[in-house]
Formats: C-alpha cells, structure tokens, sequence
C-alpha cells in the first residue's frame, strides 16, 4: 500500500510538472514532447487504478498515434514565438476574465460533487478482475448506444475533414497504378519485320 | 527484495540472450546477404568470421561520440534511449512457452503494440534533435509511413483476438492448439500478410527503409550519430525484427505448439522437442525473411508506400474482419467451433 501511495504521488508530481511544461516550454517541440510525459504519467496514474486496458489504450492512441502527428506538424511549421507572443497584454483582459470563470465554475462542481468524504475509494480487485472484459462487457451493453453515437460522430467529423481538404487540382498529374499494371508489351512495342540490310562496300 | 532479485534475474535471462541474438543476427545479414549476392561475406574475425560483431560492437565502443553544432544535446542523446527502450520492455510479456513468460499481463498484445508503437519517438527526436537536414527528412518519412502502417497493423491485430477470443498472448497461442491447420495463419492469411509486410514497414527495413534511404538521404535519422550512440540505434532496429517475427510466430503460426501436433507417429516421435525450440525455430524463420527482403527487393518509392499503407491494406483488413466476423458468427469448423 504503502509502494503504491509513494508511486502515485511520483508519477503525480511528474504529470503536473508536465503539463506545467507543455504551457510554458518556449519550445513548441518542447511543448509537444511534454505532452508525451504527461499522457505516459497518466497512464501510469491508471495503471496504479488496476484500469490496464485505458491506460495501455492511452499510450497506444495517443502517444502512439496522435502525438506523432502533433510532433510532425509542429516539427514541419517554422513557428515564430515572438511574434506569437507579441499581443500579450493586449489579450490579456479578455484571457483573464475566461480563466477567471473557468476557475470559478470548477469550484462550484468541485466543491458540490467531490471531496474525500464524498468519493468512496475506488475498489480493489482481486487477481481474476479482468479490466479489459469488464470495460467491454458495459461498452456493449449498458452504453450501447452512445458508444454507436459517439463513433459515427467520429465518422461523420473524418468524411468532412476529408471533404474539406480534398481540393482536386486541375491539370494535376499522377499516375495510375492499375493502368501501369495491365500494360501489356503490345500497347508500347511494335515488332516490325524487315529485311536484313547490309552495308555495301566501296560506295 | 528476494521477489525484486528473482524478477532482476529473470529480465536478465531474457535480455542477455536477445542482445547475443541481435548481434548475431547482424552477422547473419552480412553471411546471407553476401551468398545471396554471390559473395562470401565477414571471413576474417575469429573462425570463419564468427568474432565479427564482437569486433564491431569494440570499434563502435572505442569510436567518440560526436554532438553536432546547435544540436539539442540532451534530446539528441535521449533519442537512442527512447528507441531501444521500447524494443527491449514489450519482450517483458512474451511468452516462450505455456508457464515460461515473464509477466503473464491480461491486455499484453496490446501492451506490446502500444511499446511498438511508441519506438518511432526514438527516430523522429533523433533526426529533429541533430540539427540536419537529411536527419530531418529522415524522421519525417519515418512518421508519416509508422502512423499508416500502425493502422492497417493493428487492424491485423484486431482480427487475431476477434479469433482468439483474448488479448492475452498465452491465451492467443492455446486458442490456436490443435494441429498446423488450427494456427491462425489459414483463416487469416490476408491479416497475416499485411501483418508480416507491416512489421517490415514498421522497423524501417528494406523495401520499406526509406528513412535511411542512403541513396538519397545519406543515411537518414542517424547520420549525425557515431560510435557507441549509433550501436544503440542498431541494436534497437535488430531488436525489433526480431520481436516482430516472434510476435508473428505466436499470434499467425501456433507459437510453442508443435507442428506436428494431430498427426499419428509424428506427434509422438517429437513430443520431446521443448515448445520454445519451435517457437525459436518459427521465429528464425521469420527473421531471416527480413534479410531475404532486403536483399531481393528494390526500395519503395515514398508515394507508393503511402499508397500501399492507405489504400491497399486498411481496406484488405477491414473487409477480411467482417469475412472473419460472419466466420466466427457461423462457426466455422475447425477453427471457430
């Protein structure tokens, strides 16, 4: 018990100074990067919670998948942070203001629904609890539809990213691969017959 | 603390033997690929060049490591770290055979494909941290082409544990007992291919190597590093091809399982035969696969592999999960009954 509040509190610690460092790195690589430590630190947090399909799920989409991508992007675009941070004081009001609510209204739900005395700790399970089945054996039943809903949601948000970006150029060329394939020797090369020709000598 | 020492000694057994075979497997590349090409290949170190990667491994010790100008010094020595790391922590839930596995973990094909997935972080640091432009082009090849074939991989992978009923690997293996024609690899042969050409995509090995591409590039993600960094890099890629060919034997070809197993006389004249030599067996087949690809195939243009990732095996794979779902659905002797 005592390993496992000593594990919590570290890779805790490690994802608030992650994500501390994903805003203030001046680095967007930096950022990017910070980001990788904080979902690996949560994951790790979920590990600890004997929930092993999120976790490893976590690190699988979004370390694997989305933040490669964010790394890509962020790796291609040559971002000025000067000029980024140009209108600091001038957004600042604004910013502050939204943070300011933000703040205020997670101190209503937090004080009115959480709470040591209001949570009860989580459940530990025995050696037999397979997180894996129990998370699917509710996903198929019990939350069958919104699990439908929110994948064709996601359906729905990648046809018109598609459809948004897919610009075909005129005059743009590419090539065919199933027409390269069924070229036959025919449709390129003419075999012509002719009578062997010599070259006569002393001419 | 005795529990700690005995895992310590465990992850030893396993580690050191894997590192032997990585640095075997290179002398085996440079042995086949020379007869394959009609040449003999390493014949000066030791007898018949058997002391060849030991001498490598000491020049590449012995060799400075050099830190180019303006290169982020600490994220371009992280990025080595991060690219063995991985290759060594998913052989953590491989099991040799039916008791011999180090952590019997409930989601460890998942485990192992998150780990394999996370490798690329090594390339893509790597080549942005060095301060180059071809280490640079390299990483970037090497992210787009690992984020398509991780797709058309892990749908693979989905129709495995669709037959297995489990995403355990041990379970993986015992659903498939019964005999050569039980293993995986029949009702699932277009998933095992675009599995087995995945995994080549995913370690970066030839055709698909572009992120080295040293014909273009130079040599790609780690043409700054040197010495003992750019072993590291190496030991990692051999790492993985071996890890991908391990995996392919468990979850396509019966893992442990004898070959054997069903038929009368010969089941029993090679019942002696321990599971992990098969395995061993199943796997060093695989691995030399990768060395004949390389050295038979030319390399991928880049928009071809693109093509290929997206437009070819993703729809293979997702058509072949609903032959395999209606399968299992209508249980289909003698696999799904």
């Amino acid at each position: 018990m005592i390993t496992e509040k000593v594990m919590f509190f570290v890779f805790a610690s490690v994802l608030v100074f992650a994500a501390l460092r994903v805003i203030t790195a001046r680095n967007p690589v930096h950022s990017a990067l910070f980001l990788v430590l904080a979902f690996f630190s949560s994951s790790a947090l979920w590990i600890l919670l004997q929930a092993e399909f999120l976790a490893i799920t976590l690190v699988l989409v979004y370390v694997g998948a989305v933040m490669v991508l964010f790394l890509f992007v962020v790796m291609m675009l040559d971002i000025n942070l000067t000029k980024l941070r140009e209108g600091f004081i001038k957004y600042l009001p604004v910013g502050a203001t939204v943070a300011l609510l933000i703040i205020a209204e997670m101190i209503i739900v937090l004080n009115a629904n959480f709470g040591a005395n209001k949570i009860t700790s989580p459940m530990i399970h025995g050696p037999g609890y397979s997180n894996t089945a129990a998370i699917g054996g509710v996903m198929y039943t019990d939350y069958l539809y919104p699990f439908e809903i929110a994948a064709v949601i996601l359906l729905v948000a990648i046809i018109a990213a598609i459809v948004l970006t897919l610009r075909r150029k005129v005059g743009a060329k590419s090539q065919s691969p199933a027409a390269q394939v069924q070229v036959r020797k025919s449709d390129r090369l003419r075999v012509v017959k002719m009578p062997v020709e010599r070259k006569e000598i002393g001419q | 603390m005795i529990e700690l020492l005995i895992i310590l000694a465990k992850i030893i057994v396993i580690v050191a033997p894997l590192l032997l075979a990585v640095a075997y497997l290179t002398f085996a590349e440079r042995k086949i690929i020379g007869y394959m090409q009609g040449r003999i290949g390493p014949n000066r170190v030791g007898p018949r060049g058997w002391l060849q990667p030991i001498a490598d491994a000491l020049k590449l010790l012995f060799k400075e490591i050099i830190v180019p100008t303006n290169a982020n010094r600490f994220l371009f020595v992280l990025a080595p770290i991060l690219s063995i790391g991985p290759a060594l922590a998913a052989w953590a839930v491989i099991p040799f055979d039916a008791h011999l596995v180090l952590a019997n973990i409930d989601a460890s094909l998942l485990y192992v494909l998150a780990l394999t997935s996370v490798g690329v972080y090594g390339v893509i640091i790597a080549g942005w941290a060095s301060n180059s432009k071809y280490a640079f082009l390299g990483a970037m090849r090497s992210a787009a082409q690992i984020v398509a074939y991780e797709i058309a991989m892990g749908f693979a992978l989905v129709g495995v544990l669709m037959a297995a009923h489990s995403i355990n690997l041990r379970d993986i293996v015992l659903a498939q007992s019964g005999g050569i024609v039980h293993w995986f690899w029949l009702p699932l042969l277009p998933l095992f291919l675009v599995y087995f050409i995945s995994g080549v995509a995913e370690t970066n090995r030839a055709p698909f190597d572009v992120a080295e591409g040293e014909s273009e590039i130079v040599a790609g993600f780690h043409v700054e590093y040197s010495g003992m960094m750019f072993a590291v890099f190496f030991l990692a890629e051999y790492a993985n091809i071996i890890l991908i060919s391990v995996l392919a034997a468990l979850l396509f070809w019966g893992g442990w399982l004898s070959p054997f197993q069903g038929i009368p006389y010969l089941e029993g004249w090679f019942a002696v035969v321990p599971g992990t030599v098969w395995l061993l067996a199943k796997s060093a087949f695989f691995s030399f696969c990768f060395l004949w690809f390389r050295a038979t195939f030319p390399r991928y243009r880049y928009d071809q592999i693109m093509r290929l990732g997206w437009k070819v095996f993703i729809p293979i794979t997702i058509v072949w999960l609903v032959v395999l779902g209606i399968a299992i659905v209508s249980k289909v002797p003698p696999w799904f009954n």
